[in-house]
């Protein structure tokens, strides 16, 4: 029935002639997307001799060594964990702080309501980075310079404007009806954010926290303005020591940046359908 | 009755007041709060001394401040214009391909989002290495094609630099675009296509006068985000170029001028927060009126259709 329809409707498909440029255009893009990876992947994987005698060609024999060296040597473990902590502190803090700001923007009428909206919605246009300066030297006064703390404020507050425009649109889906009966039934307003408006927008949290996270996992800007000590390194700021450092030792860096992106694309790759979902609803209302 | 408005209050300054303090506190002052600085001058943490608008004048008629600030405006302008063609008009064509209806196209999507999920240092590090010399693999690659004429330093020219930085940020950031087109033209409603159908319309007249007048807020976006990366990007000039914009400034762009003036202290010139914050809130300026005359242009286009 459906190849019935698709062959109906000629104007979505070509001719063979156009079929086959499409297929050969999408095919040379997909190599120009994948070559360096799959170089960058390869290289990671071969010893210093074997790097510069073909650099096209899948290692002969496996070596892990690069990687062992990273984690025995260098520490990685260290850099993987702070990334890990200020990312996931970060990401939670905006769920929370998001949600609460979608629940009373999308359901409590008051004048300034559509203001503050706006207010929130302007910040995902400007960026936070050219307040770096007032932030460098607000962290010092506070004493969270060379502090992963000042890593989280900052990654949530620049991810708030996006999250509080996704889920008040979530959010506003939420029939009144419900909301209305719980609050006659005498259920608190923070009952009723955590038992009937949470679970009701739980794809709209996937979304944002699947959006947010690999900006905030890559963000290289505030790490280098924010933080000095070396065991407060995350992945980025690790990347670039090693980069700097090792600059001879190939299989070493290849390494390193294969460590500081292959979990991201097994990340997207399992999430990918999340992320094509999430975009659609807000694609079709903005 | 009172109760119920005094908990209706309570509730939502409860509920809205931590989103509000740390958005006004961390992200809105910090932004204004770059004009103040942009009136003080002074090495070192706080800078003290009120000098009025020396700092704007500074960069905008003393060398070298005003040199190197008007090379990187130019550069940033440049890199907008390579970002435009390799992002939005080379990602629009792109997206019209893979929306069409064959098999495998779905395929194409998930894979062309890729390069986007590395970080940009990343990116920029790969590249670097895979045009030097010492790997080389291009070079091989070009050699091995017989193309020896492709064979050249491109890093090391100020005059293909910043041109090739652009194209690799484009290598990075195409999914982007893609993602948001593709989104986009899925949401177009059928009808639409048979009405045209029924009317004898072509593959091209149906992209003219269907998609992309229905694509119009998306390309609109689009165009925004990518104004907006532009004039504070600095990670990708970083890892490639340092933040001096090599060789001799050619890649420097507004974004690695205010790290510079803001932060740097390379080649024995202080840091200097004053004048850094004047850059800070000039480019804000710019950001805005560029991201109002973007949506003015849009519009104009749109009436006259």
């Amino acid at each position: 029935m459906k190849s019935i329809l698709l062959k109906e409707r000629k104007y979505l498909q070509d001719n063979n002639t156009s079929k086959i440029i499409l297929y050969i255009v999408l095919i040379i893009h997909t190599f120009v997307v994948l070559f360096p990876i799959y170089v960058m992947f390869v290289t990671s994987l071969k010893n210093e001799k074997e790097i510069f005698l073909s650099q096209v060609s899948f290692p002969k024999v496996l070596c892990w060594e690069n990687y062992t060296d990273l984690f025995a040597k260098y520490n990685y473990l260290y850099y993987l964990r702070n990334s890990m902590f200020v990312t996931l502190s970060s990401v939670v803090l905006l769920l929370v702080i998001s949600s609460f700001a979608a629940y009373v923007l999308a359901k409590y009428k008051f004048k300034l309501n559509k203001l503050i909206y706006f207010y929130f919605f302007i910040g995902i246009m400007i960026p936070i980075r050219l307040g770096t300066i007032n932030i460098f030297q607000m962290m010092k006064s506070l004493n969270l310079f060379d502090n992963l703390l000042s890593l989280i404020i900052i990654y949530t507050t620049m991810s708030l404007p996006i999250g509080i425009f996704i889920l008040t649109d979530f959010v506003r889906v939420i029939p009144d009806s419900i909301i209305e009966a719980a609050r006659i039934d005498g259920s608190s307003e923070f009952w009723i954010y955590r038992s009937i408006v949470i679970p009701l927008i739980r794809p709209g949290l996937v979304t944002v926290a699947v959006f947010n996270f690999l900006p905030i996992w890559n963000d290289f800007w505030f790490g280098l303005v924010l933080i000095r000590s070396d065991k407060l390194k995350t992945v980025p700021l690790a990347t670039t020591m090693f980069y700097g450092e090792y600059f001879n030792e190939y299989g070493l860096i290849f390494a390193a940046l294969s460590m500081a992106s292959l979990p991201l694309i097994l990340f997207y790759l399992i999430l990918s359908r999340q992320f094509v979902k999430g975009l659609i609803k807000g694609a079709v209302k903005g | 009755m009172i109760k119920r408005i005094n908990s209706k209050v309570y509730y939502t300054l409860l509920f809205l007041l931590p989103g509000l303090i740390i958005y006004t506190v961390f992200m809105v002052y910090p932004l204004l709060d770059s004009l103040r600085l942009s009136l003080f001058k002074g090495a070192g943490l706080v800078p003290k001394e009120f000098v009025g608008l020396e700092n704007y004048i500074r960069l905008f008629t003393q060398n070298p401040y005003r040199e190197r600030f008007l090379n990187a405006l130019l550069h940033s302008v440049i890199f907008f214009v390579v970002l435009y063609i390799f992002n939005i008009l080379y990602g629009y064509i792109l997206s019209i391909m893979v929306t069409r209806r064959h098999s495998g196209l779905m395929f194409f999507r998930v894979i062309y989002y890729i390069p986007r999920t590395l970080s940009v240092l990343v990116v920029g590090f790969l590249f670097s290495l895979m045009l030097n010399p010492v790997f080389g693999i291009f070079d091989k690659i070009f050699l091995f094609l017989g193309m020896d004429f492709m064979v050249r330093p491109w890093l090391g020219d100020p005059k293909t630099a910043l041109v090739l930085i652009g194209m690799i940020t484009s290598w990075h950031h195409l999914g982007v675009p893609i993602l948001f087109f593709t989104a986009s033209i899925d949401g177009i409603p059928e009808e639409l296509y048979d009405a045209a159908n029924v009317d004898g319309v072509n593959t091209l007249g149906m992209v003219r006068h269907i998609i992309t007048p229905l694509l119009k807020p998306m390309i609109r976006l689009v165009t925004v985000l990518t104004f907006v990366a532009d004039f504070v990007a600095f990670d990708i000039v970083y890892a490639m170029a340092t933040s001096r914009g090599n060789p001799d400034y050619a890649t420097d762009l507004t974004g690695t001028f205010f790290y510079r003036t803001a932060f740097g202290a390379v080649y024995g010139a202080r840091p200097d927060m004053g004048l850094g914050a004047a850059v800070a809130f000039i480019l804000l300026i710019i950001i805005i009126v560029g991201v109002l005359l973007i949506f003015y242009i849009f519009k104009e286009r749109d009436n006259k259709l």
